[in-house]
């Protein structure tokens, strides 16, 4: 059903110097001390790893929760953060599918679309044979996903021990890898101008709206460089 | 309250689930050769970079506490030290996760 070969291949991803495994479990241990403090039992702060696995948007409804916002506003303050997941889904299933493979597969694997994992695929698929990347992905998306479930218990236990200083400094981890890791994706392009525009158009829109910032600001960036790409032939 | 924990739960995975299921129906229709996928793929990048550039810039919670200038010496040194380092990504985080926690307790 799964290629066991190609499953632990994607698994141990989370070791080495690309390692995402750092910088998920810090900002997963502040969000698991974050639910706690929020007045979550420990096995609440589990299942909300275990099913939303996506950190802006488990921010957002900590956040929400706490200025007493209604059920409808978190879904649209939830929805509105993590629609990045849209394009980045589109821009990464079909680099897996293959005809070989049963399609439950993407429809249960895209749970593990998160920053992290996806750039880790986005920057190994060309390594690996194009029907084998859907067991490959599975792999890293089952190892990201488990050390972000497992960081957020130990952040709940550990939420008597971890002072402001030391959340401020878990707090900026996933920040830097994300933007290492952009960094090193900037290889066409198209890809680094979209990263240059997004990072300049995204705050400059925070200005007109603070929700819709990201949404707004990314689609005009993105479609800027694409159409400038196109046009220089790359 | 416990069950409107659950539900705010539900609510909140639900709301994620959505763009990653409606990616995956729109993927079966996109061929990794075709402009639109490049298109995405464009606004995928950008989007993740908008989001980054917006926590960095315009951050809530433990971050909000600190200093601008403090904030935008650590990522441009921590991105010194992600080349310094030939591109190792454990470095860099741990770094700037140590100083930042040095600079917000002393300074």
């Amino acid at each position: 059903m799964i290629n066991s070969k190609y499953f632990f291949k994607g698994f141990k991803s989370i070791k080495g110097i690309g390692s995402p495994a750092i910088a998920l479990g810090a900002s997963f241990v502040a969000i698991g001390a974050l639910l706690k403090n929020l007045g979550f039992t420990i096995q609440e702060s589990f299942f909300s790893t275990f099913l939303t696995y996506a950190l802006p948007g488990s921010l957002v409804m900590a956040e929400s929760m706490f200025l007493g916002a209604s059920l409808i506003n978190i879904f649209i303050a939830v929805w509105l953060v993590n629609a990045r997941l849209y394009p980045m889904t589109v821009a990464l299933m079909p680099l897996l599918m293959h005809e070989n493979q049963p399609r439950w597969k993407y429809y249960l694997s895209c749970h593990f679309i998160a920053v992290s994992s996806w750039l880790i695929m986005k920057d190994n698929y060309e390594n690996i044979e194009k029907k084998n990347r859907i067991d490959f992905w599975i792999g890293i998306g089952t190892a990201t996903w488990s050390v972000a479930i497992l960081s957020t218990i130990i952040g709940f236990i550990a939420s008597d021990f971890l002072n402001k200083d030391i959340l401020i400094g878990l707090a900026i981890v996933n920040p830097i890898y994300f933007i290492c890791m952009m960094i090193g994706a900037m290889k066409t392009f198209q890809i680094s101008l979209s990263v240059i525009l997004g990072i300049i158009l995204g705050p400059a829109f925070y200005f007109l709206s603070p929700e819709w910032c990201i949404l707004f600001g990314g689609i005009t960036a993105g479609t800027i460089a694409f159409l400038l790409g196109e046009k220089n032939g790359d | 309250m416990a069950t409107n924990i659950l539900v705010v739960i539900i609510v909140t995975s639900f709301a994620t689930y959505l763009s990653r299921f409606l990616g995956v129906v729109s993927a079966e229709k996109i061929k990794e050769t075709s402009k639109m996928f490049r298109w995405f793929n464009c606004l995928a990048y950008s989007t993740l970079a908008a989001l980054i550039a917006r926590i960095v810039i315009f951050p809530s919670g433990a971050l909000s506490e600190v200093d601008y200038l403090i904030r935008f010496i650590v990522v441009i040194s921590s991105i010194v030290v992600y080349y310094l380092t030939k591109k190792n990504l454990v470095y860099p985080t741990l770094f700037s996760a140590i100083i930042l926690s040095l600079f917000s307790s002393y300074l």
